[in-house]
Formats: C-alpha cells, structure tokens, sequence
C-alpha cells in the first residue's frame, strides 16, 4: 500500500507546491502529524493491546516479582459464568435505561420549550447548562449532603410538598431508594446535553416546511409528529449514543455519592472493575473484565451508528 | 417580517414555555446555590434542620479549608493570647487553634499546572495535526469521529490498569509530567478533531494566496491560519481544560501526593464527625467557578465540543 502521505503530498496541487521553499509539504505533513500519533499510539492503542495481553495471564500488580502464568480464557470463562458480574451488568443496565429516557424526554421536552423564541432563552440556555460542565467528583460528593435523611434539602424538599417525614427515609441507604438517587443525578447534570442537542435539531428544521403543512391543513399535531419528530430523530439519536458511551462507564459521580452501597445496589460495572483492579489488584482478571466492558460497547456502538446513519439518509 | 407568521409562536404559547423553562432553571440551578450558600454557613447552620435558607454568612467555611486546626486543653485555651488575626479568631470560635495550612492551596495549584499543562501540549499539537488533517488528503478520514468515540469508549479503569504499570515502569507515578501526558493522550484526539473543523472552515484560497506571494508553508500557516484559527483554538483549548479541570477517575488511581489534584481531595474534607460541610462547599465553589465562568464564555461554541465537532449548529 502507497504511504498515506506520500498520497498527500501528491494529492496537493503542483502548482501550490512549487512555490514552495523549505521543507516540502510531504515532510510537513509527517512534522505535523507524527507527535500526535505517537502520543495516542502511547495512551490510547499500546495501553490497549497491553491490557488485551494481560488478560490472558494470572498476573497481579502488587506482586511484580512473583512469576506470572498463562491462564488461557479461563478469566474470560470466569467472568461470563459469575453471578455476581451478571447483577452488576443488570444495575449498569438499569442505570443506563432510565438515565436515557429520562434526559430523552426532559431534554427534548426542554428544548421544544426553549424553541418557542421567548424572552430571555439565551440567558436561560446557559444557565441550565452549568451543571453538566461540572466535576462529577465534586458533584456527587456534595449530593451525599443533598440527600442527608435529617438535613439534607432533597428529603426537606419531600417532607414540605408530600408531608413524608424527612427522617423517615433515605435516599442512598437501604430501602431500595439508592439506584433511583443516582439516575436523579445524572439526570439532574446530563438533561441539557441532549437539550442542546435537539436544539440544534429543532432549529435546522427550515421554517418553509412547516409554512408548507400549514397551507395543507395539516394539524399543529400532525405537524409535530410528521415533520418535528423525525427531523429532530437523528439529532436526538446521536445524544443517545454520546450518553450512552458515557454512563455505561460511569464512574466517578457514582463512587463519590453511593461507592457502590448499600450492599451492591448501586455497584456498576466500572465501579466493580475498579474494585477488582486497584483494591483486590487482580489485574489479569480485571484486564479481561475491561476488555469484555469494552467489547460490549463497541459492538452495541458500532450497531447503533450503523440504525444512526440509516435514520440520517432517510 | 410579515405581519403574520404560521411559525412564529403565539404570545400565550411563548408564555407558558417561559414559565416553564425558569421553573426547571430554578429548580436545576438549587443545588448549585446550595453550595455557594454552605459555604458561607457556619458549621451548626449547615447542619440545622429545617435547613436555612436564610442564615447569618460566615467565613467559616473557607479558613478551614485552607488551615488544619486542633483542639487544645481548656486551660491552656483560656490563657491564649487573643487572636491576631480575623482568621485566627473564626477558628477560636470554634473551640480550636489553627494548627498549620491545610492541602487544599497545593491540590488547586496542581490542577492549575496539570489543566494548563495539559491543555497547552494538546493545543499545541492538536493544531498542527489539524492542520495536517485538513489540509493534505489523507485516507480514512471519515473514520476519524468513529476512532475518536472509540477511544472513549473504554471504561477510564480500564485504561488506568496498563498507565499504571507503565508509568510504574517508567517512574512517572504521581508526576505532574506523567498526569499531563496522559490527560494530553485523553484530549489530543478530540483536540485534532475539533480543530480540524475550524480549519476546514478556513477557505485554502488565503494560503495559497500567501503561498504564490513567496511564504513558506511554515509562514503561511503561522501569519494566515492561526490567527484566522483563534477562536477555534481558544474554545478547543476550554473544552481540554474542563476536561482535566473535572477529571477524577485517573487522578485518583494514579496520585497520591505530590501530584494529586483538587477533585480527589475535596471529597476527603473531614471535620468534627464526618465532612466538615461548609468547607467542603467552599472549596467546590471555588473548584466549579471557574468552570462556570468558561462555559457562559463558551456558550456559542459548546454544542459543537460537547459532541466532539458532530453537531456544528
């Protein structure tokens, strides 16, 4: 196969490279390029196949010097016949379902508000998008003292509106209230995300169309869902699938706010890997629990992209 | 404009979304008033039940998190001399003597190095690979977003196993230089992406315009497309700086002293029984301000970062 920048440089009109004195541009073109891909051939692919390659061994990092062996799949076997991992891909399951209905519905719901051109839209804009370009570590932490049974103001909150004693429940200890806590987070920082996203979509749409449906009758009803919906789909799809490769690792909102507790209600599958990884130091295992996390994402993305571009050419 | 529109929406209709949308401003925005408040509570007040929303503001809060304090015998308490400064007596009031600077000055400093640190070598070499990218052909280009997604698509543990041996190996444990690489590694993918959007929308006619003129490439692209660039690079260079701003999951993994930033070490916050609240607050408001601050900056280019360039608006 020709060198990719050697097309380049041929590609580049001679006219332009001519005149060029200097270095050419074939070797501007490697000047440029190579630092970054060494760095991401560094952080992102050599980190990769190391972890591929540790996956298949028995090898723990707190014990550098005793001799590592090859174990085969049995990791893999291990982990697809635990129990215990199948819980937390259903807790992840969970999490990951009712954060994005609820940003779906909330966040478009939104965004049709915020399209009615009112007064004051811009400011208000940005000021509900604050809390996603938080730190989620800081944030769940301080949500531990948000949900407080005694003083916390979520329970005060519900203890003012329904008359429920604030003390009579609470939100990230037992009672089965806990995984619910941590959907209301995330749903609380992430909703402007796929606001601003069907924003955009709601705002592509060219006004003659609808101006079109109008001198056809149609109804502001069918309107909606003829013309509104699909064209804001594509958009809204797209928010699903960022959000969906974000919350299918989540991490660090959630170990701040519930750690994984009580029991393992609340413990997703990073939250568990990073048990397995940094406090049992099972690090054989773990790679191979991470590269089954990985695996499951990428095909479930590669699959949704594909339905993504299908939707984008109807 | 005409006098009548069938797509602009009628006064009631605008109405009723208005109220709606300041309602869920209002309840969204609660919980981040409720830090900055805290952290001018006094610790009794941030406790009190019901909690008080109006309260007598103290600076309690802020002097401890940045002083350790202790607890003396109450007859060596009674014969202190008085407090010397304003600090000094917020902390007698509590029953306490300051006992040294807390952690929280260095932990700060160290997200500042790291964030800038990071976000300048991204930058930096985002926009020469962009450049690259969006100017010279180059296969497999659409594949890039995809590639990009990829990358991110590993739980942050995961990729925390192998830079952890790594750097192990390498002694860039709890370094600066080894947090700066890594939150580089993290970015540079996004940075390229992004940037290469804004270039592209750089028409080439300006550089080649130069070019015939008798600049080199080199020139062409320092005195014709940075400066046409600069916006792009200025949000592209936020975006990176959010991201290590509120990173914790490598942070925590891979620190533990010298290096350690601020989201790993408000969390540890501890007072008289547990986290001393107010404190906690304050040192989240002054983590998440600036944060805040660079968004409200940002707000005509957010969309475009928080999708990795995909929706350009």
């Amino acid at each position: 196969m020709p060198n990719p920048l050697d097309a380049a440089a041929r590609a580049t009109p001679p006219t332009v490279a001519r005149r060029i004195r200097g270095l050419s541009d074939r070797a501007i073109a490697w000047l440029f390029v190579a630092p970054t891909i060494f760095l991401l051939l560094a952080i992102n692919i050599f980190p990769l196949i190391w972890t591929v390659r540790l996956s298949f061994t028995n090898y723990r990092a707190n014990r550098p010097n005793e001799e590592v062996e090859w174990v085969g799949l049995r990791n893999y076997i291990r982990i697809l016949t635990d129990d215990g991992i199948w819980a937390n891909m259903q807790t992840t399951a969970h999490f990951l379902f009712w954060t994005l209905v609820l940003q779906v519905i909330l966040g478009f719901a939104l965004a049709w508000l915020i399209n009615r051109k009112f007064k004051g839209n811009d400011l208000l804009t940005t000021l509900i998008v604050l809390p996603m370009m938080l730190s989620p570590a800081v944030v769940g932490n301080f949500w531990t003292f948000l949900y407080q049974p005694q003083i916390g103001l979520v329970n005060y909150t519900v203890e003012l509106l329904t008359g429920t004693p604030a003390n009579s429940f609470s939100m990230l200890g037992p009672g089965g209230y806990a995984p619910w806590s941590i959907i209301i987070v995330d749903t609380w920082m992430w909703t402007p995300f796929v606001m601003l996203i069907c924003l955009a979509g709601l705002r592509s749409i060219p006004d003659y169309i609808y101006e079109a449906a109008e001198v056809d009758r149609a109804s502001k009803w069918r309107q909606f869902w003829t013309i509104t919906v699909p064209m804001v789909l594509p958009f809204l799809m797209l928010a699903v699938l960022f959000r969906g490769i974000e919350n299918f690792k989540m991490f660090d909102m959630v170990v701040l706010l519930t750690g994984g507790g009580p029991g393992n209600e609340t413990l997703l599958a990073s939250i568990d890997l990073k048990r397995e990884a940094f406090e049992k130091w099972r690090t054989g295992y773990s790679s191979a629990y991470a590269i089954i996390l990985f695996v499951t994402v990428f095909g479930l993305a590669s699959i949704y992209v594909k339905a993504l571009n299908k939707v984008k050419e109807r | 404009m005409s006098a009548y529109s069938v797509t602009e929406p009628t006064r009631r209709s605008k109405l009723v979304a208005g109220v709606l949308v300041v309602l869920y401003t209002f309840i969204t925005l609660l919980p981040l008033v409720w830090i900055i408040s805290t952290g001018f509570k006094s610790g009794p007040d941030s406790i009190s039940y019901p909690p008080k929303v109006v309260f007598e503001p103290s600076l309690e809060g802020y002097v401890n998190l940045f002083t350790t304090r202790t607890r003396v015998g109450a007859e060596e308490f009674e014969n202190l001399p008085p407090a010397e400064t304003w600090y000094d007596q917020i902390v007698r009031d509590q029953g306490m003597v300051i006992a040294g600077p807390s952690r929280f000055g260095e932990r700060f400093l160290n997200s500042v190095i790291i964030g800038f640190g990071s976000t300048f070598l991204s930058i930096f070499l985002g926009t020469l690979a962009a450049y690259a990218f969006s100017r010279f052909k180059v296969p497999l280009k659409d594949d890039l977003l995809f590639f990009i997604l990829s990358t991110r698509m590993m739980p942050p543990i995961a990729v925390a196993i192998p830079i952890f041996l790594m750097y192990r190996e390498l002694g860039l444990s709890d370094t600066h230089l080894g947090m700066i690489l890594l939150y580089t590694g993290v970015n540079i993918s996004l940075a390229v992406w992004l940037l290469k959007g804004f270039i592209d929308e750089i028409p080439r006619e300006y550089e080649e315009a130069a070019l015939i003129d008798g600049y080199t490439r080199f020139q062409a692209f320092r005195k014709v497309v940075l400066p046409q660039a600069a916006t792009g690079i200025a949000s592209t260079a936020i975006f990176c700086l959010i991201f290590a701003w509120n990173e914790y999951a490598f942070a925590v993994l891979l620190t533990s002293g010298t290096a350690q930033t601020a989201p790993p070490f408000i969390p540890t916050i501890i007072g008289v029984g547990g986290q001393d609240w107010p404190a906690v607050a304050a040192g989240a408001t002054i983590f998440l301000l600036p944060v805040m601050i660079f968004t409200i900056l940002l707000r005509k280019h957010l969309l475009r970062g928080i999708t990795f360039g995909a929706v350009r608006k």
